[in-house]
């Protein structure tokens, strides 16, 4: 099977910023919650790898603990969606036509016609600021989602002979659903939750941009543009760095995801 | 022959740009919209920052410096007693609706300020007044329950503001009042229009037209004063790009001092601060000059203690709360507070926001964790101010000679020690201005030696302005942007 160069560059990208994340739990190069105002506002190189910020905060080692919130967050956020919303999905495929179907799928309309910034800045207001319910928040809209890709991948299946089958041989609407539809919606999930991921990623940042994510003194990648902004003329590194990682960690899920798609849909595969 | 008549009409709009009259009309950034425009009704120091001096006057007034001077009352005389105040008005002074402001007006606005049912949001400046006559149309008698020396000064605030009974009723959103300019037009979430009141009494004002516009997002107003929409931002929002506007000559900056005390506020009746002991080990473990360079870029003097620095009658207590993290363990220590763990809450302005986080990590370095909140104005003064549910909190106190503040058992930091009440109530009956400073000083050192909050610095007025502006305040003795004085240079 031929790997898409994509899916290649992607794949280098996400596991550089999951090392930075994992690295940060053992060593960084400099403390983030130590301040050194009289150090403040380096430019990359100067003693700094990648320079410091307005409070004297060593900006590699923030992207590196900023990696693990975000990582954590969207990792989170992206299985609360599959957790709830794929057995909803295929409960939904299972009685397709029905009032159950209907009543899911309804519901899930319902979710997506919220904003979901505004769902979260609800639950940020009702529960207080914090990386837990940034990703409460995300992961409540990831559930329609992947409820959607569920159903769909399972209807489709629903109709062929080996479900038929299976019927005939006696197995039930839930057992079928694990037995058979499940495994074979996986290449549909998984790319869906690569998709999530990338989201995930860009919601965190936005949430905590608007202080709605992880409190200070927890670095994340959002609050340090956000930080930055008022100093953009002065220290243009400050709002680069951090726009830069979301920038390539977005990428680099985002090519995974198409590259992942490629190589795992039979029907692509044959084409390509 | 068409390049030609282009030509000449070019240089016809030259000379005449060249030849028209200087600008007049000028655009005010500010922060915070007012949520009203009634200035003895609300207590938003945005209000006073657009209606004082320019629309509305009181019996007197500060002027830039601090001082108190004349206003609407030219002079005053002050019984042997010091209990009756009885102020000359002048003549000759309409409000913007025509009708002249006279004796009546004044003992309205005073009997309004002072009734029971008064939503003034500075009661206690009219609490001594025991009764307001009318001795003829330019001639008001104010009796005090006892002698009260800082009363001229009373009457200077933006609360005080004489207003008319005719028009009070709209003032919240189409005010009527005596001064320079009259209101022309709100635009909710965008500016407030004042134009020159030609009827005025005193010295007209060089602009004809003036426009506050409300920017709350510092990045904005950067951008905004940048590009020249606005002409000048007073409380310019965002230190840290000061050094930007004062390398460029269009700009000039406008660096001053104001009377907001900006303090770590602690819930002294909370479970940990209620010790005395743990509040002075949170006052060593703060290294001020690192909150001032971190979070206002350099711009912010020290205090000790809760009174402005440029007061005459200010001590230097920044010595009892030195930066001294050792003593701060040990004080934790001898308090049995180890593994202390508080909460910090923290309102929208950057001196909060990015002060937190440097007091954060100070108080990490001597053991206290904190968790930071970061709350929006409307629930902060839900939480903390209202609520009480808080152990830290940061705030600027930007009304001027507000010790007294510390006299209210049930203000947010909820100190009220009976022995301050006394001082307070010393201070309101002294005179003598020896007497006062001396009460003053003694307050100012009572809650520095009883670590009440903890004191950072003195908030400093930076603005930045057009380089052709004249006349705008540099220093902010009371919330105002007093636009009579402005001109353009050129």
């Amino acid at each position: 099977m031929r790997v898409p160069a994509g899916f290649l560059i992607g794949a280098a990208l996400s596991a550089l910023f999951l090392l930075m994340a994992m690295v940060s739990f053992i060593w960084t190069p400099h403390d983030v919650t130590v301040l050194a105002v009289a150090e403040r506002m380096k430019v990359p190189g100067d003693g700094y790898l990648l320079g410091t910020d307005h409070l004297g905060r060593d900006i590699l080692s923030m992207l590196m603990v900023g990696a693990r919130t975000s990582i954590g967050v969207a990792l989170v956020a992206a299985g609360i969606g599959l957790a709830v919303g794929v057995p909803l999905g295929l409960f939904a495929a299972a009685r397709r036509g029905g009032w159950v179907d209907e009543i899911i799928m309804r519901g899930n309309d319902l979710v997506f016609a919220f904003p979901p910034l505004v769902m979260a800045i609800l639950i940020a207001a009702v529960f207080g600021p914090s990386a837990l319910n940034a990703m409460l928040a995300i992961g409540v809209f990831n559930i329609p989602v992947f409820a959607r890709v569920a159903r769909a991948g399972a209807i489709s299946l629903w109709t062929l002979d080996f479900i038929m089958a299976a019927r005939v041989a006696g197995k039930g609407a839930a057992r079928i659903s694990a037995e058979h539809i499940f495994p074979n919606i996986g290449n549909l999930l998984i790319v869906q939750a690569t998709i999530q991921f990338s989201v995930g990623i860009v919601s965190e940042a936005a949430l905590s941009y608007f202080g709605l994510g992880a409190q200070p003194p927890v670095p994340s990648w959002g609050r340090m543009l956000a930080d930055s902004q008022t100093m953009i003329g002065l220290a243009p590194h400050m709002a680069l760095i951090p726009g830069l990682a979301i920038v390539l960690m977005v990428l680099g899920l985002n090519l995974m995801g198409d590259g992942l798609r490629d190589m795992l849909d039979p029907r692509m595969r044959r084409t390509a | 022959m068409f390049a030609r008549l282009k030509f000449t009409v070019a240089a016809l709009a030259l000379t005449a740009g060249a030849a028209a009259a200087q600008q007049t009309d000028i655009t005010i950034g500010m922060q915070l919209e007012p949520p009203n425009l009634d200035p003895t009704g609300g207590a938003a120091a945005a209000i006073d920052e657009v209606v004082y001096a320019n629309l509305f006057e009181g019996l007197t007034r500060y002027t830039s410096d601090g001082s108190i001077a004349p206003a609407l009352a030219e002079s005053w005389d002050i019984s042997e007693d010091g209990t009756e105040y009885t102020f000359h008005l002048r003549d000759g002074v309409t409000f913007h609706d025509g009708s002249t402001m006279d004796a009546e007006d004044v003992k309205f606005s005073l009997d309004r300020a002072r009734a029971e049912d008064s939503t003034n949001a500075q009661k206690a400046l009219f609490a001594g007044i025991e009764n307001v006559e009318v001795v003829d149309p330019l001639t008001v008698k104010v009796t005090l329950s006892g002698p009260n020396s800082a009363f001229p000064t009373n009457m200077a605030w933006g609360d005080a503001v004489i207003v008319a009974p005719e028009s009070i009723d709209s003032a919240a959103t189409a005010p009527v009042g005596t001064g320079p300019f009259m209101f022309s037009n709100w635009v909710q979430g965008d500016r407030v229009e004042l134009t020159a009141y030609d009827g005025y009494w005193g010295e007209k004002p060089a602009l004809t037209t003036a426009t506050f516009k409300f920017i709350s997002d510092p990045t904005a107003a950067f951008a905004a004063m940048m590009a020249g929409d606005i002409d000048a931002f007073p409380g310019y929002p965002a230190p840290e790009t000061l050094v930007q506007f004062e390398a460029d000559p269009r700009f000039k900056l406008l660096i001053g001092s104001t009377e907001g005390e900006t303090i770590l506020g602690m819930n002294n009746k909370s479970e940990a601060l209620s010790d005395p002991k743990v509040r002075a080990a949170i006052a060593h473990a703060i290294n001020r000059q690192e909150i001032i360079d971190g979070a206002m870029f350099g711009y912010g003097t020290p205090i000790g203690t809760h009174f402005a620095p440029h007061n005459p009658d200010y001590v230097d207590l920044t010595g009892l709360s030195d930066y001294d993290p050792e003593k701060s363990k040990a004080l934790l220590a001898e308090a049995g507070q180890e593994g202390l763990t508080l909460s910090l809450k923290l309102p929208p302005p950057s001196y909060a926001r990015r002060g937190g986080e440097i007091i954060a990590a100070q108080l990490r370095a001597v053991g206290i964790e904190t968790q930071i909140e970061n709350l929006e104005w409307a629930q902060w003064l839900e939480q903390v101010f209202k609520g009480k549910d808080f152990d830290l909190t940061i705030v600027s106190h930007t009304e001027p000679m507000d010790i007294n503040i510390y006299a209210r058992p049930d203000y947010y930091f909820q100190y009220g020690k009976p022995e301050f009440i006394e001082l307070m109530d010393a201070l309101n009956l002294a005179t003598d201005a020896a007497e006062r400073s001396e009460i003053l000083k003694n307050a100012q050192t009572m809650i520095a030696e009883d670590y009440v909050n903890g004191y950072l610095f003195q908030l400093a007025r930076t603005g930045v302005a057009n380089a052709n502006i004249e006349g705008l305040w540099e220093n902010s003795p009371t919330q105002a942007n007093d636009l009579t004085g402005v001109s353009w240079s050129q």
